[in-house]
C-alpha cells in the first residue's frame, strides 16, 4: 500500500470511513496461535464472546475456523473455553514451531 | 453605534464572549482570569447567552471539555492564566493536533515557584510551541478587538486551529480603561454562525477522532499543521481589514511606533509597549531617532515582515517579560531570526524585565534607550542578555 503524503490527509487525523478497522490486519502481531479442536467444541460461543477482536467466525449460530488475519494470539479464548468433559477445544501453540 | 465604556480588561473580554455567544464554555477559576469567567458565568445565569457552561474540576478538564465540545461540532471557549495554562499543556496539543478552533483568552501570569499571581508572559511563552495561534494585546481595547477577531482567524477553513488572546494579568485585566464596544448585532454578524468541520454529532456520517498515528504517518500530520499555521498570517490581515470596516480601528501583524526613520528601537509585547511609546516621545523631542515594534501575532511568527521593519536599524533591544534560564528570552530569539533573514546586521540585545508583575516604569525604558545610544556611539555591547531593574 502506498502511504499518503501530507497534502492528502484529513485535517486533525479524523477517520471518515466508519468501520475501517477491518482493513487493519493485526494477525502479524501474534506470537501464539490458537488451534480449534472441533471434536471438543460444544458451540457455547464463549470464544466469540470473549474475543477482543473479530477472530472467531460464526455462521448460522456456530463457530467455524479462526480468522487469523485479526487474531493477535492473546489466548483469552483458550482460557475461557470450557471444552468437553475437561478437554479444551482451543489450545495455544507457539508460532513458527 | 459603538458604545464607549470604562471597563477592566477582563470585563471587556467577557463582554466580547457574550457578544460571540459560544455554544460551550468550560472553565476553572484562576487568578487573574477568575473575574473574566465569573462575569461570563453571570451572562449565562442571566440568560444573556445560549452557552452551555461546564464547571470543571481543573484546567486540564476545562480544555478536555472544550476539545470534546469542539469535536462534537460546537463553538467552544475557555480562559485561563499562568499555572492554569500550564495544567492544560497536554490538552493544548490535542486541541491543535485535532485542528479544533477553540478560543481562549489568556490573562498572562507568572509561574510558580516562588508562588506569584502577577502578570508576566511565562505562561503563554511556555505554550508557544503548542500549535495554537497567539494574538497579544497592549490594552483592554486590543484584548476586546482581538477576541472579536480571533474566531474568524481560527475557524477559517484553511486554518482550523485553536487561538489564544493574551493580555497582561492585573495591569490590563484589572485596570479600568476607556473601551469602545461594538454593537451586539455588529459582532454577531462579524463572527457569523459556526461551521463545524467533520463534527462527531453529524451522526449520518459516523467517524473516528483522535486515532493512534504511528511513525509512518505522524510526521505528515505535523507537516500539515505547519502548513495551516503558515496560512494564518494572510487570514489575520484579511480579518483585520474587515474589522477595520466595522470598528475604524486598524490592526496588523505587529504595530510600529516612530520606527520608519529610527536608528535604535525597542521591541516589546503587551502593556509595557504603552509606557515605552511615552518615553520614545520624550527622546524624539530631544532629536534621538528611536522607535518601537510591538508584535501582535506571535504564533505563527511573521519573520519576513518583522525583519523588513527592523533591518534598517543600528541597534535594537528586545525586552522579554519571560525568561529562558541559561538562554535568551523567547521574543529575542524570534527577532534575531527575523533580522538574520534580511542579511542586515544591527546589534540586538536582550533585557528580561517585569517578571512576577514587577512594574515597568518610564525610567526602565530610559535605561534601555540610553544603553542603545551608547552602543551606537561606541560600537560596544556590555552584555547581550541582562536583567532590567533587578537589585544587586
Amino acid at each position: 500500500m502506498k502511504l499518503k503524503g501530507w497534502k492528502e490527509l484529513t485535517p486533525g487525523a479524523v477517520i471518515l470511513e466508519a468501520g475501517n478497522s477491518a482493513e487493519f490486519k493485526t494477525g502479524s502481531w501474534r506470537a501464539y496461535r490458537p488451534i480449534w479442536i472441533k471434536e471438543n467444541c460444544i458451540q457455547c460461543l464463549f470464544c466469540w464472546l470473549y474475543c477482543p477482536d473479530m477472530a472467531i467466525i460464526v455462521k448460522d449460530g456456530k463457530r467455524e475456523e479462526f480468522n487469523y488475519d485479526y487474531c493477535k494470539g492473546c489466548g483469552i479464548c483458550a482460557l475461557e473455553c470450557p471444552g468437553k468433559k475437561g478437554n479444551k477445544a482451543i489450545k495455544m501453540e507457539e508460532e513458527g514451531n | 453605534m459603538s458604545k464607549v465604556v470604562a471597563v477592566t480588561g477582563n470585563e471587556a473580554v467577557a463582554n466580547a464572549l457574550r457578544q460571540i455567544n459560544p455554544d460551550v464554555c468550560a472553565a476553572y477559576p484562576i487568578t487573574p482570569q477568575t473575574d473574566l469567567m465569573q462575569r461570563f458565568a453571570s451572562f449565562v445565569s442571566d440568560g444573556l447567552v445560549d452557552t452551555e457552561m461546564i464547571l470543571v474540576e481543573s484546567e486540564h478538564s476545562a480544555m478536555s471539555a472544550c476539545v470534546g465540545a469542539a469535536a462534537g461540532g460546537g463553538r467552544a471557549v475557555t480562559a485561563t492564566s499562568g499555572p492554569g495554562l500550564a495544567l492544560m499543556w497536554e490538552i493544548l496539543f490535542v486541541a491543535s493536533g485535532m485542528r479544533l478552533p477553540i478560543l481562549m483568552p489568556v490573562v498572562n501570569r507568572s509561574l510558580s515557584a516562588p508562588l506569584n499571581i502577577h502578570g508576566d508572559h511565562s505562561d503563554a511563552m511556555g505554550a508557544r510551541d503548542s500549535g495554537w495561534i497567539q494574538l497579544w494585546s497592549e490594552n483592554a481595547q486590543e484584548a476586546y478587538d482581538n477576541t472579536v477577531q480571533a474566531l474568524l482567524i481560527a475557524e477559517h477553513m484553511d486554518i482550523r486551529l485553536p487561538i489564544m488572546v493574551c493580555m497582561d494579568g492585573f495591569i490590563i485585566s484589572h485596570s479600568i480603561e476607556r473601551v469602545e464596544y461594538l454593537d451586539d448585532d455588529v459582532v454577531k454578524n462579524f463572527v457569523g454562525s459556526y461551521k463545524p468541520l467533520n463534527p462527531l454529532l453529524d451522526i449520518k456520517h459516523p467517524k473516528s477522532i483522535g486515532p493512534l498515528i504511528l511513525p509512518d504517518l505522524y510526521l505528515e500530520y505535523k507537516r500539515m499543521q505547519h502548513e495551516a499555521m503558515s496560512k494564518v498570517k494572510d487570514v489575520v490581515l484579511q480579518t483585520a481589514e474587515s474589522f477595520q470596516k466595522i470598528s475604524g480601528r486598524k490592526y496588523g501583524l505587529f504595530e510600529t511606533y516612530r520606527l520608519d526613520d529610527a536608528e535604535i528601537a525597542i521591541v516589546i509585547l503587551n502593556s509595557a509597549a504603552g509606557t515605552t511609546k511615552d518615553v520614545i516621545d520624550i527622546y524624539r523631542n530631544k532629536g534621538i531617532k528611536v522607535g518601537l515594534l510591538k508584535p501582535r501575532l506571535f504564533r505563527p511568527f511573521p519573520y519576513e515582515e518583522v525583519g523588513e521593519a527592523l533591518k534598517h536599524l543600528k541597534a535594537i533591544c528586545v525586552l522579554d517579560r519571560a525568561d529562558s534560564f541559561g538562554a535568551f528570552g523567547p521574543l529575542y530569539t524570534e527577532i534575531v531570526s527575523s533580522i538574520y533573514l534580511t542579511k542586515s546586521q544591527p546589534i540586538v540585545i536582550n533585557k528580561i524585565y517585569g517578571l512576577g508583575g514587577r512594574d515597568y516604569m518610564p525610567e526602565h525604558a530610559k535605561i534601555v534607550i540610553e544603553e542603545l545610544i551608547d552602543i551606537i556611539n561606541t560600537g560596544k555591547v556590555r552584555l547581550y542578555k541582562d536583567y532590567l531593574g533587578v537589585r544587586e
